[in-house]
């Protein structure tokens, strides 16, 4: 194809070092995309192909979750996550800073589409652990019973603490996320609710549980 | 590895699930936001934590966010490499 040097598809193929040229490229962009007919339709479906790209290649990461997965189910979920990504890119313009490349920026949001539609079909037919859990056989689950007696006793003072200290929904998300491993969009959809609202419980019960055994500083090593 | 390093390793990740990191972080909606400025820091070997502070221990803590981070970072690693 044919386009003239300083079209969106030049700037693809000669990634920018300088800032001045990461902002000028980022302008092209804006003003393509926001641009009317034929200029705009080619830079659409020129970063719609580029999210499909991004988009395979996160699906490619994710293999092992999308087992049994059909290469056409693969690919439908290629197309759904670029074409929702450039929907959304479209409505966010605004939010570009010209602080990275503008091709980072987008990519971003078909990585995101992508890993959510991974985690969510990983999940779809599978029962999610609302109920409790039973806390106090964690330390054995998880410790050998003669080694790391230390690690023994700190397991034992969060239990109790998880029992103590945090609320039921609390309990319920720390269950899910940290014991069950059910991904945060996965709980979040089921629950109706956001993934921010959801790190936020989790976030504020970790606080609790540090402040309760006395390790608000502590790194795990 | 024997079952005495993976169970003390399976304590340990365990363990980080349910303090996660110490320290402020920066919620989920503001890892997105600042996602694509950070790896491109990161990948210039420049101060990506400095830029973005508590991006890191954001990462530690949400697992999503660490794979999508993760994912983007060697995305633009490989388009650098040419392998895209």
């Amino acid at each position: 194809m044919g386009y003239p040097a300083g079209s969106v598809l030049v700037m693809e193929e000669a990634p920018p070092v300088t800032s001045v040229d990461r902002e000028a490229e980022g302008r092209r962009w804006i003003a393509a995309l926001r641009g009317a007919g034929a200029e705009r339709e080619v830079a659409a479906a020129t970063l719609h192909a580029m999210l499909l790209r991004a988009a395979r290649f996160e699906l490619g990461r994710r293999r092992a979750m999308l087992a049994g997965a059909s290469r056409e189910t693969i690919d439908d979920l290629a197309m759904q996550s670029a074409d929702d990504a450039l929907s959304a890119i479209l409505t966010k313009l605004d939010t570009y800073r010209f602080e990275s490349r503008f091709t980072t920026w987008a990519y971003k949001f078909a990585i995101l589409e992508a890993a959510v539609r991974t985690r969510r079909r990983a999940w779809e037919r599978r029962e999610l652990p609302m109920d409790p859990q039973d806390w106090s056989t964690l330390p054995a689950r998880a410790l050998d019973p003669v080694e790391d007696v230390e690690m023994r006793e700190r397991m034992r003072a969060i239990v109790h603490a998880i029992q103590t200290e945090l609320s039921p929904h609390q309990r319920e998300v720390l269950s899910a996320l940290v014991l069950a491993d059910v991904p945060i969009d996965v709980l979040a959809e089921r629950l109706g609710t956001t993934r921010g609202a959801l790190y936020k419980t989790l976030h504020d019960a970790r606080r609790k549980l540090r402040t309760s055994i006395g390790a608000d500083d502590d790194a795990i090593t | 590895m024997t079952p005495s390093r993976d169970l003390r390793r399976a304590s340990k990740h365990l363990l980080a699930g349910l303090l996660g990191p110490p320290g402020p972080e920066v919620t989920c909606e503001e890892c997105f936001a600042n996602l694509d400025v950070y790896v491109e820091h990161e990948l210039a070997g420049a101060d990506a934590d400095g830029l973005v502070p508590w991006m890191r221990a954001h990462l530690e803590g949400c697992p999503a966010c660490a794979e999508e981070h993760d994912s983007l970072r060697d995305l633009i690693a490989s388009q650098i490499g040419g392998r895209i």
